[in-house]
């Protein structure tokens, strides 16, 4: 789940972490007031999306760029109303782009270094690790690449917690002056109790800046939170804005179901995930592309199975199904039964390939064969692949 | 001779008077694994099919009954505490049937039983079986067949198929293994291979990996300089998009780290039949063991 640049900045303000000043505003009035409490006249106002390419974004109505330095709350206002309910076009949000209702007024500062520090988890040790360097504000993967030596690592003991012992290290290794180091040290405590507190399987701040009046502030922090632990926290998991999600996928989560979308034309239908991603794997090999990603579980009941199916036909460029099932806690007539029912509901658009194995195939066959649908069997992933990848072919 | 369970093999079912620990205990039963003792607090004293004694804590069922191991159908928020029980009774191998379990929680288990004689499987993940003689897990029973294949698996349908083309081509397996599909598990890929490289009644290895972390390689290093039997691999997730979780939560590609291409790489450098697709598990693994002969 991800949240918004304003969220994370309130999440920081609530656990301590040094942030530039900033309050979030959803009308024009809003903006300008949120400027008048910062009463300072370097402001800079952001339009909140999830999606990176903001500053370099165009909005349907013509306004160039989403994040704009301005001087007064009066110009704040101005650009607020220029953002707030129009659409904006990035690299990564693709043509539709996506309506901005939120923008972040903020203080904007004079930055002298940037610095780039993340606390991940790293699964060979099974412990939090701070991967950190000198080179901020820029992609760490290219850091990575080009002079890894500028990339530090400092694992963090599970039960004993970060020490201060090893904040105080980092913040000498990353250059900050004497003067610097307690408010550095603080800033990183800040974040790791933060990362402990919330859940988090990874903390990202890029960049961490030092002003030039020597501040050391978080400018942007990027949170990762573990999906199986949202149930302890309800006040993240009401974070979640579904207008920033695939309506495919917020769709799919109303029923329980795991469901990506991608840009194919397969859609598939799979019981467990390691088998859903093979699946789309071989429509690839065999020349295909997938339409989504999607794993009933183990226990789907014949609702889901309807829900998941109407789901993937109301895709419209999907050109065929491929329904993939091994039974074993999941029983294929179960399945069976599932699918006869969303097409006698849906009516089928394209052509149905199904694949069943397992626990009860005998029974799941024999429904599928009475129900009278036209579908095209096979006998196993390999056959059932290939036809699959045919039959969106001639459709 | 298998690896790790056989018809030896005492166990204990946590979670035993629950939907799903019941359900599957049952068909555990049937398929003749020894089910010695089942945990649930709270209602110690009862009977599960009239006939396996429930106790209140594993210590009890382990005083009681000697069960040697453990299984795991407890709900994710009490399952990481489920662990740590298990590990502290001294039982021997705990498997973790549970998904869904919390980062942080499994952060802590791994902590904590750092350094513990007991070994862990899973979480996430289809459990162990050695055919005709102990299942223990949600496997589909009737698929397997005795024999020489060790399978070692992250995922558990995926395993199914390759254990189901090995069985339809007439060759049985010695011990199938599902380490799980979250990123902080207890048995790696390399501590399966070892086992089964050390296990004299398996002839051959199916290893199935997909994206996300590095076990896959640590695998195949370890393979390279010392396993004289013949593997066969699938890595799983090679059209998966970066950065999305893709159903295991162990299984995601960041940072450019942990893709399919880099494994399989790594794979074929240490001599390991890879497999193009996930329909030709068995086939590749035939084709690498004809090889040899």
């Amino acid at each position: 789940m991800n949240i918004h640049e304003y969220q994370a900045k309130e999440l920081l303000q609530k656990f301590g972490v040094a942030t530039p000043a900033g309050k979030a505003a959803r009308t024009a009035q809003e903006a300008e007031r949120a400027a008048e409490e910062l009463g300072t006249s370097d402001l800079v106002v952001k339009a909140q999306v999830h999606a990176g390419g903001r500053g370099k974004g165009t909005f349907a109505n013509g306004f160039k760029g989403g994040v704009h330095l301005c001087q007064s709350p009066k110009e704040a206002r101005e650009i607020a109303s220029k953002m707030l309910g129009q659409t904006l076009v990035t690299h990564q949000t693709g043509a539709a782009g996506r309506v901005v209702n939120t923008v972040l007024v903020a203080q904007s500062v004079e930055i002298e270094r940037e610095i780039y520090f993340a606390i991940v988890l790293d699964r060979a040790t099974g412990a939090p690790m701070i991967v950190a360097s000198t080179e901020g504000g820029v992609e760490i993967e290219a850091v990575a690449e080009k002079s890894p030596e500028k990339i530090l690592r400092e694992p963090v003991d599970r039960l004993a917690g970060l020490q201060p012992y090893q904040t105080r290290k980092l913040a000498r290794q990353l250059g900050f002056t004497s003067a610097q180091v307690k408010s550095s040290s603080k800033l990183f405590d800040g974040l790791y109790r933060i990362f402990l507190a919330l859940d988090c399987s990874m903390v990202e701040v890029n960049p961490l800046v030092v002003t030039d009046r020597g501040e050391v502030l978080a400018l942007d922090a990027k949170f990762n939170f573990d999906d199986s632990a949202l149930y302890r926290h309800p006040e993240i998991a009401a974070l979640r804005d579904v207008g920033e999600e695939d309506p495919r996928e917020v769709e799919a989560s109303k029923y329980g179901l795991n469901y990506i979308g991608l840009d194919g034309n397969i859609a598939c239908l799979v019981n467990g995930a390691g088998l859903a991603m093979a699946t789309m794997d071989i429509i690839k090999f065999y020349g295909g592309s997938p339409a989504n990603f999607l794993d009933v579980g183990g226990g789907a009941t014949e609702e889901q199975v309807t829900q998941a199916f109407k789901l993937l036909v109301s895709d419209e460029n999907v050109k065929a199904i491929l329904v993939n099932i091994f039974g074993g806690i999941m029983k294929c007539d179960v399945i069976a039964q599932g699918i006869v029912n969303a097409v006698k509901a849906v009516k089928l658009p394209v052509p149905l390939v199904v694949r069943l194995e397992g626990t009860n195939v005998e029974a799941g066959k024999k429904i599928i064969a009475e129900s009278g649908l036209a579908v095209i069997t096979a006998d196993d992933l390999g056959d059932a692949a290939q036809k699959a990848v045919e039959a969106a072919k001639t459709k | 001779m298998s690896v790790l369970v056989d018809k030896n093999t005492r166990l204990c079912v946590q979670g035993i008077t629950g939907s799903a620990g019941g359900f599957h205990a049952k068909q555990c039963m049937e398929y003749g694994t020894n089910v010695v003792a089942g945990v649930t607090p709270g209602k110690g004293g009862q009977k599960f099919e009239e006939k396996v004694p429930v106790f209140d804590t594993v210590a009890e069922a382990r005083q009681e009954t000697g069960c040697n191991v453990s299984v795991i159908f407890v709900p994710a928020a009490g399952a990481a505490d489920g662990i740590l029980e298990a590990v502290d009774a001294g039982v021997e191998l705990v498997i973790c049937i549970t998904e869904g379990i919390p980062v942080m929680d499994m952060m802590r288990v791994k902590a904590q039983t750092s350094g513990k004689p007991s070994r862990l499987i899973g979480p996430n993940c289809p459990g162990i079986i050695t055919p005709g003689q102990c299942k223990i897990g949600i496997m589909p029973g009737y698929i397997h067949k005795p024999g020489s294949v060790g399978v070692i698996s992250r995922s558990g349908t995926l395993t199914y198929e390759a254990v189901w083309q090995l069985t339809s081509r007439g060759h049985g397996q010695s011990t199938c293994i599902g380490i799980g599909g979250d990123p902080i598990n207890g048995m790696s890929h390399l501590d399966a291979v070892k086992l089964f490289n050390d296990n004299a009644e398996t002839h051959a290895i199916i290893l199935i990996g997909e994206i996300g972390g590095s076990g896959e390689e640590e695998a195949a290093e370890w393979i390279k300089e010392n396993c004289d039997k013949p593997v066969a691999a699938f890595i799983a997730g090679a059209t998966a998009p970066p950065g999305r979780r893709m159903g295991h939560a162990g299984a995601i590609v960041s940072g450019g780290k942990g893709t399919a291409a880099g494994k399989i790489e790594a794979l074929k450098a240490a001599g390991v039949a890879v497999a193009d697709t996930p329909a030709t598990m068995a086939d590749t693994l035939l084709e690498r063991m004809k090889g040899r002969n």
